[in-house]
Formats: structure tokens, C-alpha cells, sequence
């Protein structure tokens, strides 16, 4: 993955640019230390790391908008970052960047259970969003599986997912408003604590910008009464084909449940090895889980277990009780830790349609034994979004570059049969590259001239998502100071 | 009429064009009073290309009737769940509406507030910008977060951006078992409270509604419950139980009543044979009932919880006294039936900045549907 040179021209003035960000920010919210800075290096793409030029913290939207009109004075490009959890590079620095980070926005500005939402700071993490409601018996239904770290902010630039999105959506359903900062440093109101804000979907654009349109500092964002109760059924196949017909046909049942969550055999011999949750040894594994009532969960389970019969489960497991909900779960709780004991691994986010599963599954298989790399499968499986692990031994010279290119085999494969790039992580830098496998020119030319519009000199997180070759003359041409005009 | 049959025949008239150009799906939804240009419709373009109903998708053309689709999706026991509006009734149109029209308007009904609106259904677009160019974006996977969702910005954009010409997007399963909670007498304020209560309860509340007067005079107030009998049975008495104090709900699960009841709110069916101008204005509901008592002379269909009212006024008045109170509590107001110009909501100047920005990219000439959407404040 490549990054764009720092500009020299930008390097040279650092005194200057942090002695213009603290005149704007109180004492301690600007970083310029180079041993600091370090902290900011990279996000969860671990494999790449630059140190920016400094970092700013600010505490309100009013300081963000000082930090940003002095970034773009002085031409610096701007990196947001939110908790830093971003798995695709969406926070990787530049040499010549400053890092915006909102961590010390995590304020709930507003709780209202009659009208259903909240209004927080967008430096706030996603769990502490249902934690500062769930008193009183409401949530915030994304949940991504970072939800312990990332912030909202992070959420929104990456319109995140979760488990549960079958149902309840991800987050650009979920969110009914925003503050957000523009690059020149204006501030604008996007929508409210009402549906459907007037005008274009601005707010369907931002969501999932990866912070290249602005910087959303509040968040207004619809809360949920929580359900009842919830209960997972468990049920094992001896082929993935036979899972992924049993998937497709509780779906056409008229059973909404709120996750199909699927494991193939590798990663279940992997979490067993790991966590011992007493899953069955077979070719894969369903955990399907339904809300409601006690009665309405029973009438739910039995229509899926009728359905999981006519396909020949070799195990069909009911929890009756909480605990037995919480061993069916721990399995698949700790995939991802059970795949990181074996090795490194890098972990994909292509979506196909459900249609596709087995063939795609099969096709992973024998490249898995072409590159010579394990991989494990474990997966949304009812809206197709899959996130195949790749194990890999990073101190082996050579194992990541072959990983990286077996992940975007897998990547294209996804493409080809009707899916896409990424489902829930983002493009970051981690997809930049394979963007011109989904798009075609014209495409991509359409999605940077809204870039144009809302940041026309390409300082905000301009090296991310659109490939370096084709976002590379709008980038110079904002170096020299030749913006196109708003 | 220009009626292109391919996507690249659409591509090659707007090309070709030299003025501006009225876009349109069937003709049965059109605001903002008198338009020019030449029209040119999509109905040529229709299709269903794909429909897998275990992965819950559909791939339509743009100008395939809604009757078309519905009729597919019903025939698998699916739907689309977001409710769209028929707006014949209220505007007396008369046409075929189309898919493309559909979410050309971001159009959604009663059940919006439990499943979300067109445009969270819409999963891929292609389109023909304003110089011509063919475009895709999204795709047809429900979780995709590949580049800009442009998707959305072409949902509600009421062909402004682009002329849709092929639409992918998610379906529901239609439940089994509907049951209605109603109630008579409630005031505007006391039915407000009751939805939000219901709203904010876990019962899966898919339809929240209040009319200030009913099939027989009367005010009456409307919960709807889907899913399978016994669990509608089971969350109607709960929500009995809760809302208890406001009176004694009567569980109506009649099929016919239902579909009626329903699409009457959905479609302002009440305002349709009326005299007056129709205002959807759309706030935070517990703001709805100060805001219509705002609007001297008005009579109010509550929607969404009180989230959305349908306000119905003497012709060509009021239209200040609506913005200056929706602008007090935050919302936005467009008059769906009406003349004369100042049918959209005026935006604050930094997004009207930004729209007129997005405008100027996707057709640089101007020529699509000028005169619809907003204006600057």
C-alpha cells in the first residue's frame, strides 16, 4: 500500500502551523512532540504507520471549526480520527498531516425517550451511547464489534454495521442528524431530531465519507426500545451449500431474525480449541438468534428448527436459558481471538449475495490452497457480508505481501459475483487500490466531484478511499493552490 | 414526450438536448406547480431484471409499474416494507405510478418509523447525469459501504441529480397477522402521547396515527401490530395495559379494515375529495400538536407518531405561518398540493451552498427538472 510523498513545503513550516493551532486551543490539546505523535501513528491496520506532523484534540465544535480555518489557511491536510479502531487504514496518517482526533468530544447532549433519540458528542463510543440509556430500558441498535472503542464519529465516516443490522439496519439508519465542520471551517445542521431532513440526503452522504467531507462533531441518533428477551438456536450441516439453503429458506419464511451469524469448519475447530463452547465438529454452523416475548421467541424457534430439520442438521441445539444463550454465543464471541492465537490474520469485509455463498465458500477454499495461507469463515450470513480470515505469519519475509494479495482475489471474487469491496470496515487505504474493480472511471469521477464540492482544495483525508492514480490531479492541483471552484 | 426504451438512448437524448428537460416516472407525483421543458419519461424502461426472494432483493427498471413489482412481491408473500404513498388521491393524478418514481421522491408510508424509509431500502442506482454519462453506484447487497452513497443522494432527489433508469433494492416478508388498536375522542396533544408511548414501548409498533376526524366525525387514534396472531395478540394486550389510563383500545384484525384503514392515512385519502392546500411538514412529534394549533383554520393528519402532519389549509394561505412555526421547533414543511411557486422547504445558506454545488457536478448545464427542490433561505 502506498502513501502519497509529504509535502516538503508543509514540513518546513511545522513551527509555524503548531504555533497557529495553539493560539486557537487551549493549553494541551495540540501534540507536536515527536515521540507523542507516535501514539497516532496508525489505527487497527497495524501494518502500516506514519507518524503526522501534530495532532489536535479539541473540545467543541467551535474549536474544531478555529482548527480547521487555520488548516486551511495554510493548505495542511486534516486526518479525523475517532477511537482509531478503523481496520482499513481510515485514520492512517500522513508525514504532513494534522490528526484531528475528537476523543475529548464524549459529552450526551440530549436524552429524549418520548421523541426517541439522543444527541451526543461524536467522540463518544458507541457502547457508552446505549450505556448512558439502557437504565431506563432503551439502546443504540449498531454494534459494531468494536463497539467497547470506537466513537460514533468513527461509526458515521464509516457507516458501521453489527450483528444485529439484519434487523435494525446500520448506522446511516440510525442516524437522524449531524453538526459537521467543513474544511473552510463553517459549521452546518444536517437534519434534527425529525425524519427526513429537507433538501438533498446530505446526511446519506456523509454517512460513510470515511471523513472526507467534513467533521461531524454531534450526532443525533435514534434510540430503541429494548426487546423483551432474545434467544439463539444453534444449528450445525455437513455442507455449506446445505447452511446457506437453510438460511435463504428462514428468510423467505417470514421469520425476521436479528443475526444469522456462520462459521465454516476451520474456525470452528479454531474457537473450540480456544474457548471449548462445545460446538459441533462439522462443515459449518448457524447461529440464528430471534427477539420478543418469551411465547413469541418459542413460536419463532420452532418455525426455524422446522425448517433447520428439513435440511438434515447433524446438531440442532435450542437454548432454553440465558446461560445456555451465552455458551451458544462465546463460540463465536471469540472467533476472531481463537484465529489470532494460531497466527496473524488479516481480517476481509467483501458482501456477495446470499445466493452466492457456497459457491464463494467452495472458490475460497481452493485459493486458500494456492496461496498456501489458512482461512477461516465466519459471517453475517443473512445479509451476505463475510469476513474471511486470513492467517499469516508477519515475521516471515514475503507472508503479508501474499496475504495481501490473496485478500483482494477473495475481494474480486466478491465483485464478480454481484457483491462489493466492503460491507461494514470501509475502503481506507486497505481497498483504495481495488476500487477500479467495481467502478468504472465515470463512477469514481461522480463520487469525487462531491468531494469537490464539499472540500474543494482535497485536504480532508485525501489520500483514502479512491485510488491514488485517480484522485492524484485533484491532490496536486490543491498542492499548488489551484482549487476548482466550489 | 420523449420516451426512451434503453438506458443509452436516454443517455444520447439528454445529450442531445438543448433546453431544459421534465423528468417523469407515471406523472402522479409531481409538486412545485407549473414546470417547463420537454417532458421525457421512463415508463418505457420497465422490467423486473431480478428477483431472488431468499436473499430478500429485487433489480428493477425505472419505469416498471409499482403494480408490477407489488404484484411479484406478493406472489412470494414479500413486499415493500417502507409503505409508499399512492398520491393519486390527494393530487388527482391520474397515470401509472413507477419504482423509479418511488424513490425518485423518497416516497414512504405509516410504517417508516419502524422499518425506515425508501431510501434505507434502496441498495443500488444507475443513472444518467445532466451531461449524459451513464453512472452506478451501490449495488445489490444490503451491507455495502464501497465509496460515497450515492444512492441516497439520488433517493428524494426528485430527478434532479440524474434520471434513474435501474434500481436495486431490499424487500420485507409480509406478515401473516395484522391487528389495529383504535381508540375515539383523544385531543390532538393526549393522541400525540399515546404514540410516543406506544412507540417507546418494545412492542414493534408498525403504524402510529391519529386523525382529527375519523370515518365517522370523530378524533381517532391508530396503532398497528404485525407478525404472527398469537404475538400481535399478546403485544395489543400489553399495550392495552399500558396505555390504559387514555381510554379503552379496541383491537380491530379485520384483513379488508386494515389494508383500508391504513391506506387511507397513507395516501391523505381524507384530504383527497377536499378543497385547499395540502402541507406534509415533518418535526419532532412531540412538537406536532403546538404546531398545527399554530396554523390558524388547519386540519391535521397525524403520521409517524405526530413525527409527520398533512395539513390542510385554504388555498394559497398560510404558507408563512407554517414555515415561521416549523422553523421555531426545527423540521421542514413542502406543500404537496398547491400553485405558485415556494413548495420546498428554503434551506439555511451553508447547504444551500452545498446542494447548489452537488447541482451544478451532476447536471453542469442545468437542464434537469429545474425549479424543484430547494432554494436558499
Amino acid at each position: 500500500m502506498e502513501m502519497p510523498q509529504p509535502d516538503a513545503r508543509i514540513l518546513a513550516r511545522k513551527p509555524e502551523i503548531v504555533r497557529q493551532l495553539s493560539a486557537v486551543l487551549p493549553a494541551g490539546a495540540v501534540i507536536s512532540d515527536e515521540a507523542e505523535t507516535r501514539a497516532y501513528e496508525c489505527d487497527a491496520l497495524t501494518a502500516y504507520k506514519c507518524p503526522p506532523l501534530a495532532v489536535v484534540l479539541p473540545a467543541s465544535t467551535r474549536e474544531v471549526s478555529d482548527v480547521l480555518r487555520v488548516c486551511h489557511e495554510m493548505g495542511v491536510p486534516v486526518v479525523p480520527r475517532g477511537s482509531g479502531t478503523s481496520l482499513a487504514g481510515g485514520a492512517l496518517p500522513t508525514g504532513d498531516c494534522v490528526i484531528l482526533g475528537v476523543a475529548r468530544m464524549n459529552d450526551v447532549l440530549e436524552t429524549d425517550y418520548e421523541n426517541r433519540f439522543i444527541r451526543v458528542q461524536s467522540g463518544r463510543t458507541n457502547l457508552s451511547v446505549t450505556g448512558a440509556v439502557e437504565a431506563d430500558g432503551f439502546f443504540y441498535a449498531p454494534d459494531p464489534s468494536s463497539q467497547l472503542a470506537c466513537a460514533i464519529a468513527g461509526n458515521i465516516a464509516m457507516n458501521s454495521g453489527g450483528a444485529h443490522c439484519l434487523k435494525y439496519g446500520v448506522t446511516t439508519n440510525n442516524l437522524m442528524g449531524v453538526t459537521m465542520v467543513l474544511m473552510d471551517g463553517t459549521v452546518t445542521e444536517i437534519g434534527g431530531a425529525y425524519l427526513d431532513a429537507a433538501g438533498y440526503d446530505l446526511l446519506g452522504v456523509i454517512c460513510g465519507s470515511e471523513g472526507q467531507l467534513g467533521v461531524v462533531t454531534e450526532a443525533t441518533l435514534r434510540i430503541l426500545r429494548k426487546p423483551e428477551g432474545a434467544r439463539p438456536v444453534l444449528i450445525g450441516f455437513d455442507s455449506n451449500e446445505v447452511a446457506g439453503a437453510c438460511v435463504s429458506d428462514i428468510i423467505k419464511a417470514g421469520v425476521l431474525p436479528v443475526a444469522i451469524e456462520f462459521m465454516d469448519r476451520p474456525c470452528i475447530r479454531a474457537t473450540e480449541a480456544f474457548a471449548g463452547a462445545g460446538y459441533p465438529d462439522c462443515e459449518a454452523l448457524l447461529i440464528v438468534e430471534v427477539e420478543g416475548s418469551d411465547a413469541e421467541i418459542d413460536e419463532q424457534l420452532a418455525i426455524i428448527l422446522e425448517i433447520a430439520r428439513r435440511h438434515d442438521p447433524v446438531e440442532l441445539r435450542e437454548s432454553k436459558s440465558a446461560e445456555e444463550s451465552a455458551r451458544i454465543w462465546l463460540g463465536r464471541k471469540s472467533a476472531f481471538g481463537a484465529m489470532g492465537q494460531i497466527n496473524d490474520y488479516m481480517c476481509l469485509d467483501g458482501t456477495i449475495p446470499v445466493s452466492q455463498l457456497p459457491f464463494v465458500l467452495r472458490r475460497i477454499g481452493e485459493m486458500s490452497r494456492d496461496y498456501g495461507l489458512d482461512v477461516g469463515n465466519v459471517f453475517h450470513a443473512g445479509d451476505g457480508n463475510m469476513h474471511p480470515l486470513i492467517l499469516y505469519d508477519a515475521n516471515k519475509p514475503g507472508d503479508l505481501e501474499r496475504c495481501e494479495a490473496f485478500g483482494a482475489d477473495i475481494l474480486k471474487l466478491c465483485v464478480e459475483v454481484g457483491g462489493c469491496l466492503t460491507g461494514e470496515h470501509g475502503v481506507g487505504i486497505e481497498k483504495r487500490d481495488l476500487m477500479t474493480h467495481q467502478y468504472a472511471p465515470v463512477d469514481l469521477e461522480m463520487q469525487m466531484a462531491v468531494k469537490d464540492v464539499f472540500d474543494p482544495g482535497w485536504l480532508l483525508n485525501p489520500a483514502k478511499v479512491f485510488p491514488l492514480a485517480e484522485s492524484a490531479p485533484r491532490r496536486s492541483a490543491a498542492e499548488q493552490g489551484l482549487c476548482p471552484s466550489p | 414526450m420523449m420516451r426512451p426504451e434503453t438506458e443509452a438512448e436516454l443517455a444520447e437524448m439528454i445529450k442531445a438536448a438543448n433546453g431544459p428537460l421534465w423528468i417523469e416516472g407515471g406523472g402522479t407525483r409531481s409538486i412545485g406547480g407549473p414546470r417547463e421543458g420537454e417532458v421525457l419519461g421512463t415508463s418505457a424502461m420497465r422490467g423486473i431484471d431480478l428477483y431472488e426472494p431468499g436473499a430478500l432483493t429485487m433489480v428493477a427498471k425505472a419505469g416498471t409499474p409499482l403494480a408490477e413489482v407489488e404484484e411479484a412481491l406478493e406472489k412470494e408473500g414479500q413486499r415493500l416494507p417502507f409503505e409508499p404513498m399512492d398520491h393519486r388521491t390527494l393530487l388527482g393524478t391520474d397515470g401509472t405510478p413507477t419504482i423509479g418514481g418511488v424513490f425518485a421522491a423518497n416516497v414512504s408510508g405509516p410504517r417508516r418509523i419502524q422499518v425506515g424509509a425508501a431510501r434505507d431500502f434502496l441498495l443500488g442506482v444507475r443513472f444518467v447525469d445532466g451531461a449524459g454519462q451513464i453512472v452506478s453506484n451501490g449495488g445489490r447487497v444490503m451491507k455495502n459501504v464501497t465509496g460515497y452513497d450515492l444512492v441516497k443522494l439520488l433517493a428524494g432527489s426528485r430527478g434532479t441529480l440524474g434520471v434513474l433508469t435501474e434500481l436495486s433494492f431490499k424487500v420485507l416478508p409480509k406478515p401473516g397477522f395484522c391487528g389495529t388498536l383504535l381508540l375515539e375522542g383523544l385531543d390532538d396533544a393526549s393522541a400525540v402521547a399515546v404514540l410516543c408511548r406506544a412507540l417507546g414501548s418494545p412492542y414493534e409498533v408498525s403504524g402510529a396515527a391519529h386523525r382529527q376526524r375519523g370515518p365517522n366525525g370523530a378524533p381517532i387514534t391508530m396503532i398497528r401490530l404485525e407478525g404472527f396472531e398469537n404475538s400481535v395478540r399478546y403485544r395489543a394486550a400489553a399495550l392495552q395495559l399500558l396505555l390504559a389510563e387514555y381510554g379503552s383500545f379496541e383491537l380491530e384484525t379485520d384483513p379488508g379494515r386494515a389494508a383500508d384503514d391504513w391506506a387511507a392515512i397513507r395516501d391523505v385519502a381524507p384530504f383527497g375529495g377536499q378543497k385547499g392546500d395540502v402541507w406534509r411538514v415533518s418535526v419532532k412529534p412531540t412538537d406536532a400538536p403546538g404546531v398545527v394549533g399554530q396554523v390558524p383554520g388547519a386540519e391535521a393528519i397525524y403520521d409517524w407518531g405526530g413525527g409527520l402532519i398533512w395539513l390542510r389549509v385554504d388555498e394559497g394561505s398560510q404558507a408563512s405561518a407554517i414555515r415561521d412555526t416549523v422553523a421555531k421547533v426545527g423540521g421542514h414543511a413542502t406543500r404537496i398540493r398547491g400553485a405558485g411557486p415556494g413548495a420546498f422547504q428554503p434551506l439555511a445558506a451553508p447547504l444551500a451552498v452545498l446542494e447548489a454545488g452537488l447541482r451544478a457536478r451532476f447536471d453542469p448545464r442545468g437542464i434537469l427538472n429545474p425549479g424543484l427542490m430547494g432554494q436558499a433561505a
